[in-house]
């Protein structure tokens, strides 16, 4: 059980802090949404090939998966694995194979929002 | 058209722009995307525990199945209208989640709808998630490139 | 012609009516009473927005036709803009309302910018009544410039609110007797004006300095100080280029008296309503001008005032390609009704 709280602990934690540091970006460098979410992805592949991801993968679970540095984590897992088995063609076959349930899901749920909601002035 | 009369770049003015414009408050969006972050976070671990248990499911599968389930709550919530107010609030607290990259593809796909099936949301629900699937997988391909040649 | 860019009309063109179309939030602001329509649903009844803004854009053009107790026949040209590419809102609009039409982009200053071409238009005799207007939709206009609604951003504390609505005024020669009614004196045309601000959430900063010019410019070809007006009222600067707008005069050496000058941008909306750093769009002061201004110099509250709507003259392509944001500012001066 304590080791269960520890655990959702740190999730919260980790999650947490990968998103304070967004926010900081956003207020400091006048990054806006699109580009945090570029630069997140990316600098996950880049943290996940290098491999000072998995270890954080491993601390804090979803802490560090559901930010889309864990996105970017994946698709190099998947590419790295992908090219140990098969070689130079894993390059290109591993990133979306690893991330294949999360991109046709969007896809496929954006559509389908999209066609049956409309969107509202904000408030 | 540089240095033409009316276009230069006054050095004063713009240090007199940063001097009157107010910031942000850092400490309270710091806070906030914080908490609202770790609480996204918190659910996708939930998520992912359940499919572990209920499902038995492996490692992978269950971080799969926590990608899929996650970003359905993210189109819901922005279909019905509520992750904007979200966003509002927590800033990149609800946009680094994956439930916000969610977000940026059901907001261009419903702002568009109204200019068609094809162009309208076909194409437009990738305006941010494509750049971030270019950048994604791009940079991806150049690491199992490097991988491959270096040899890991 | 009057010094570098100020015309003066001998003619002294009468404003004959006026008109203003706004949707919930604006009527929810404080000058909620004033508009002559106050639309609860952001659509209008209409499949999409920019089709809403259209209909705003006819709604404050009938209603101003019928003010003026003519009919649309009567009305020699229609002027006016929008936000939108290609003018969609006015364009459209003007294929419903079947008014000899000239579509004019000045961004949020269209609304002065119509107003200065009328009444050059009717200095030189081409038209004896037109009719100037200019709208803007929040939704239209947060599609074209900033992310998807739904999206989950946040906006910072200098960005401004589109206000959704719509004004338009009617201005002839005709005298009447009857109804002494406000005439223009003054028009000075502006410069665009860029000096490399490229934050495009803060158009007041952008805009400021192009409303320093105009002024500074209005008051040299005339030989006016800042007193000789009761009010100077800018278009949209916000707070933030409000501020600036200010602090640039003092430093001109032409000090602005503070309750002499309002914007449009924060009196359409209260601080309670979360829009930040204040209103924007042209049927801001669009809006404003006719519920709030012609009024007040229609009852001769105000003497002297000057209208002075900004725009800024970016497009989602020039601030992707990088450029820094030129504004405009155009100046009207309005004078209480002569005693004929």
């Amino acid at each position: 059980m304590l080791e269960t709280i520890w655990m959702y602990l740190k999730v919260f934690v980790v999650g947490g802090i990968l998103c304070m540091i967004g926010q900081f970006l956003m207020l400091k460098t006048k990054m806006n949404a699109a580009r945090i979410l570029v630069g997140y992805v990316t600098l996950g592949v880049i943290l996940g090939a290098v491999g000072l991801y998995p270890p954080l993968v491993t601390f804090a679970g979803a802490g560090a998966t559901i930010p889309l540095l864990g996105f970017g984590n994946s698709l190099a897992k998947g590419v790295l694995e992908a090219v140990a088995e098969k070689g130079l063609l894993g390059a290109f076959t591993g990133g979306l194979t690893a991330t294949a349930a999360g991109v046709a899901a969007a896809v496929f749920f954006g559509y389908l929002f999209a066609i049956v909601c409309t969107p509202k002035m904000k408030v | 058209m540089r240095g033409s009369q009316n276009k230069q770049k006054d050095e004063r003015y713009l240090k007199l722009v940063d001097k009157l414009t107010p910031n942000s408050d850092l400490a309270k969006g710091l806070i906030r995307a914080f908490w609202v972050g770790g609480v996204i976070c918190v659910i996708g671990q939930l998520v992912n525990d359940a499919a572990k248990v209920w499902l038995a499911l492996s490692k992978d599968d269950a971080g799969m199945v926590t990608a899929v389930v996650m970003v359905f709550f993210g189109s819901l919530l922005t279909g019905i209208g509520v992750y904007d107010r979200i966003g509002k609030y927590a800033g990149a607290g609800s946009i680094v989640p994956i439930t916000g990259f969610a977000n940026s593809i059901v907001a261009s796909a419903m702002e568009f709808r109204r200019e068609g099936l094809v162009l309208g949301v076909g194409a437009k629900l990738f305006l941010i998630a494509g750049p971030v699937l270019v950048y994604g997988i791009g940079t991806s391909i150049l690491v199992g490139i490097i991988a491959f040649f270096v040899g890991v | 012609m009057l010094g570098g860019q100020t015309a003066l009309l001998e003619t002294r063109p009468v404003v004959d009516a006026w008109a203003s179309a706004v949707c919930k939030k604006e009527g929810e602001g404080p000058l909620g009473d004033l508009f002559d329509m106050i639309h609860t649903d952001d659509t209008m009844g209409e499949d999409n927005w920019e089709k809403a803004e259209t209909r705003l854009f006819m709604d404050a053009v009938k209603r101003c036709i019928e003010k003026a107790g003519v009919t649309s026949g009567d009305v020699r040209m229609l002027l006016g803009g929008d936000l939108l590419n290609q003018l969609v809102a006015s364009n459209f609009a003007g294929r419903e309302l079947g008014i000899p039409f000239i579509g004019l982009f000045g961004a949020c200053s269209t609304m002065a910018e119509s107003l200065a071409v009328g009444a050059m238009i009717l200095e030189s005799g081409s038209a004896d009544r037109l009719l100037c207007a200019a709208s803007s939709h929040f939704c239209t206009a947060e599609r074209q410039f900033r992310f998807p609604l739904e999206m989950g951003t946040q906006r910072p504390p200098s960005a401004q609110w589109t206000v959704t609505g719509a004004g338009a005024v009617m201005v002839s020669n005709r005298r009447t007797v009857l109804r002494p009614r406000p005439v223009i004196t003054h028009v000075t045309i502006g410069k665009p004006i860029d000096l490399g601000v490229t934050d495009a959430t803060n158009m007041g900063a952008a805009m400021a300095p192009a409303a320093a010019d105009t002024l500074c410019r209005h008051l040299m070809d005339t030989s006016r100080t800042p007193t000789d007006y009761d009010v100077i009222a800018t278009g949209d600067l916000g707070a933030v280029g409000s501020a600036l707008f200010e602090e640039l005069m003092r430093e001109k050496g032409m000090p602005l008296l503070a309750h002499r000058h309002v914007d449009c941008g924060l009196m359409i909306f209260s601080p309670e309503q979360d829009v930040h750093s204040g209103g924007s769009g042209c049927g801001c002061s669009a809006s404003v001008l006719c519920a709030d201004l012609l009024p007040k110099v229609q009852k001769g509250k105000i003497g002297r005032l000057l209208f002075m709507a900004t725009g800024a003259l970016m497009s989602p392509v020039s601030a992707n390609e990088g450029e820094s944001i030129p504004s405009i500012a155009h100046a009207v001066v309005i004078e209480r009704p002569e005693e004929v």
